[in-house]
């Protein structure tokens, strides 16, 4: 599998001296959806603004599709499509030309260019709205817009960054599926986001930038797997007066109706339900008492500023 | 990126100028208008017949050049520093960084939208113009180049300006302090010759008074500048202003971290 991008030593000191990246590496596969995760400030959009040319690196190499970007980067910009954090387009425009006027700009003729539109606008559920002016669209839908933007040159590697910030839960599940769709027809895709849940549900490979430093870079379910534990919730069929003595678990009662309980990695849900059952306690339902990746992203985090900090 | 998508970014960059402001005509083509018919009916009408002829032209006629590329002037340039601002402050400049689109072009679409502004409101002051003035054709050729060429320094000028704004106060302060006095000294109502000999020599040293003087030839015929000479200093200007606002284009002033 060939490199979407590859970030090698990547450095950016900001004219007040703040090193915003301390020569960081970071490496897409094409065909991945990418989860590029860290608190803020971290210096995510700083190596996103790097690799689409709205910021200047200090030094280091970025290749897109094998593309130097020091050496073509008009061929290396023809492979990226991004949906920045902020709202970028001219909002006194309607929606249809804001889309054709981005693919002019790639040099895509105004025939395809409409039918390209056309297209992305009813898949990402804007076509009603494509003669109105951008800014009298609900939030929501300006992040779709600056989707089907970033898609008229249709792009290899869609940079997404923070693009379901303030959007409505229904949308921002019809905006994961159609992300799930772009990167299953073989768009690479990078996603910075402050849900973690949403990395888990989408991302195949997780790097974790903090203080400007890569901290974590592997693929989801191994960086699962190293998760020391696990909180779940349960909800019990009947109310429990009082909690057994059920040792190797840290079980712990919330009320009569709800348990909680941190499962290490060397006890298993099969054991958990064994003890249970052999006290008479039903279990009606189970959940994460936070997000799995949240849990680990907190730990990995704060280990780091720990160590920093020593 | 090749010649043929080079030119369709052209496109679509003078497109969304020309539409710009377009949309807000009200704002864009009709005040030029407007002021252009007061000057003529209070400096031309009221003033003008207490002056009397000048160089064998009715002072209304007199002025019609100044007043036609004062309009272009301004223009021109408030059309490409206010877009260019805007693109700025609105953060969608970022549409085009992030293209493949060279330079040259992000400046030679601008710049088309500037002269494709100065040539409509040149087109609705002339209009205006004649309807209180005679009709006269001395050169369509001058009166041609010199609009472009006066049309395309000022879009630079007014791009040059764009990229260093910070502020709105900071698009405004050329346009007021600077382009306006150059404007009205640079002998749109009244010939060099009527100068004392110290302020004639200062005058030389405005640009602006080369660009009207070759117009007025184009329409009337009559000039106090050499054409060459004045042909010169503007090729002059467009050279080195272009130069200025590709290199900062190229350094990414203002726009790029």
């Amino acid at each position: 599998m060939s490199k979407a991008l590859d970030i090698r030593g990547l450095r950016k000191v900001y004219g007040n001296g703040f090193e915003a990246l301390h020569g960081i590496d970071l490496t897409v596969e094409e065909g991945d959806f990418f989860g590029l995760l860290g608190p803020n400030g971290a210096g995510k959009s700083t190596a996103i603004g790097i690799v689409c040319s709205l910021v200047r690196k200090t030094a280091g190499q970025v290749r897109v599709f094998g593309i130097d970007i020091d050496r073509d980067f008009s061929s290396a910009k023809s492979h990226i499509g991004l949906v920045p954090q902020e709202f970028n387009f001219h909002v006194f425009e309607p929606v249809i030309e804001i889309l054709i006027n981005q693919a002019g700009y790639y040099g895509i003729p105004r025939r395809i260019a409409s039918e390209r539109a056309e297209r992305n606008l009813h898949q990402l559920g804007l076509w009603d709205k494509r003669n109105s002016i951008a800014r009298n669209l609900s939030g929501g839908m300006k992040r779709r817009l600056m989707i089907a933007r970033a898609l008229t040159h249709e792009p290899r590697l869609l940079i997404l960054d923070e693009p379901t910030a303030g959007v409505d839960i229904e949308i921002r599940r019809s905006m994961w599926q159609f992300m799930r769709e772009r990167n299953r027809a073989g768009t690479t895709i990078i996603l910075t986001t402050h849900y973690l849940e949403e990395a888990e549900a989408l991302c195949d490979t997780i790097a974790i930038i903090n203080d400007g430093r890569v901290i974590e870079h592997a693929d989801k379910k191994t960086l699962l797997t190293r998760m020391p534990r696990e909180t779940f919730i349960l909800d019990l069929r009947r109310p429990l007066t009082q909690l057994p003595a059920i040792p190797d678990f840290g079980l712990r009662q919330i009320d009569p109706l709800t348990l909680e309980v941190d499962l290490t990695r060397h006890c298993t849900l099969n054991d958990l339900f064994q003890a249970l059952s052999r006290h008479g306690i039903e279990v009606l339902s189970l959940r994460n008492e936070s997000n799995r990746l949240e849990q680990l992203f907190m730990e990995i985090v704060g280990n780091d500023d720990r160590e920093r900090q020593a | 990126m090749r010649w043929r998508q080079q030119w369709i970014a052209f496109e679509t960059l003078v497109i969304k100028e020309f539409l710009r402001f377009i949309r807000i005509w009200v704002q864009t083509v009709l005040p030029p208008v407007v002021t252009t018919a007061l000057y003529f009916i209070i400096f031309g009408n009221l003033i003008g017949r207490q002056i009397g002829p000048m160089e064998g032209f009715s002072y209304m006629d007199y002025i019609v050049p100044g007043l036609i590329l004062m309009a272009v002037i301004t223009n021109s340039y408030a059309n490409v520093v206010s877009s260019f601002f805007s693109a700025k402050l609105q953060h969608y400049v970022e549409e085009m960084l992030v293209a493949p689109i060279p330079n040259y072009v992000i400046l030679a679409g601008f710049v088309a939208g500037g002269v494709a502004r100065g040539l409509t409101v040149c087109a609705a002051v002339s209009t205006t113009a004649f309807l209180f003035a005679s009709f006269h054709l001395h050169s369509l050729a001058t009166v041609l180049s010199m609009i472009l060429l006066t049309s395309i320094l000022f879009s630079l000028a007014g791009f040059i300006n764009g990229v260093y704004a910070r502020t709105f106060d900071d698009i405004s302060i050329v346009p007021t302090f600077v382009l306006t006095p150059l404007t009205y000294l640079g002998g749109v109502f009244y010939s060099l010759d009527m100068l004392p000999a110290f302020w004639q020599k200062l005058s030389l040293a405005n640009p602006i008074l080369y660009m009207i003087n070759a117009f007025r030839y184009g329409i009337l015929g009559i000039t106090d500048i050499p054409l060459a000479l004045s042909y010169g200093i503007v090729i002059g200007f467009i050279l080195v202003l272009g130069a200025l606002a590709l290199r900062l284009l190229d350094r990414g002033y203002g726009i790029r971290h």
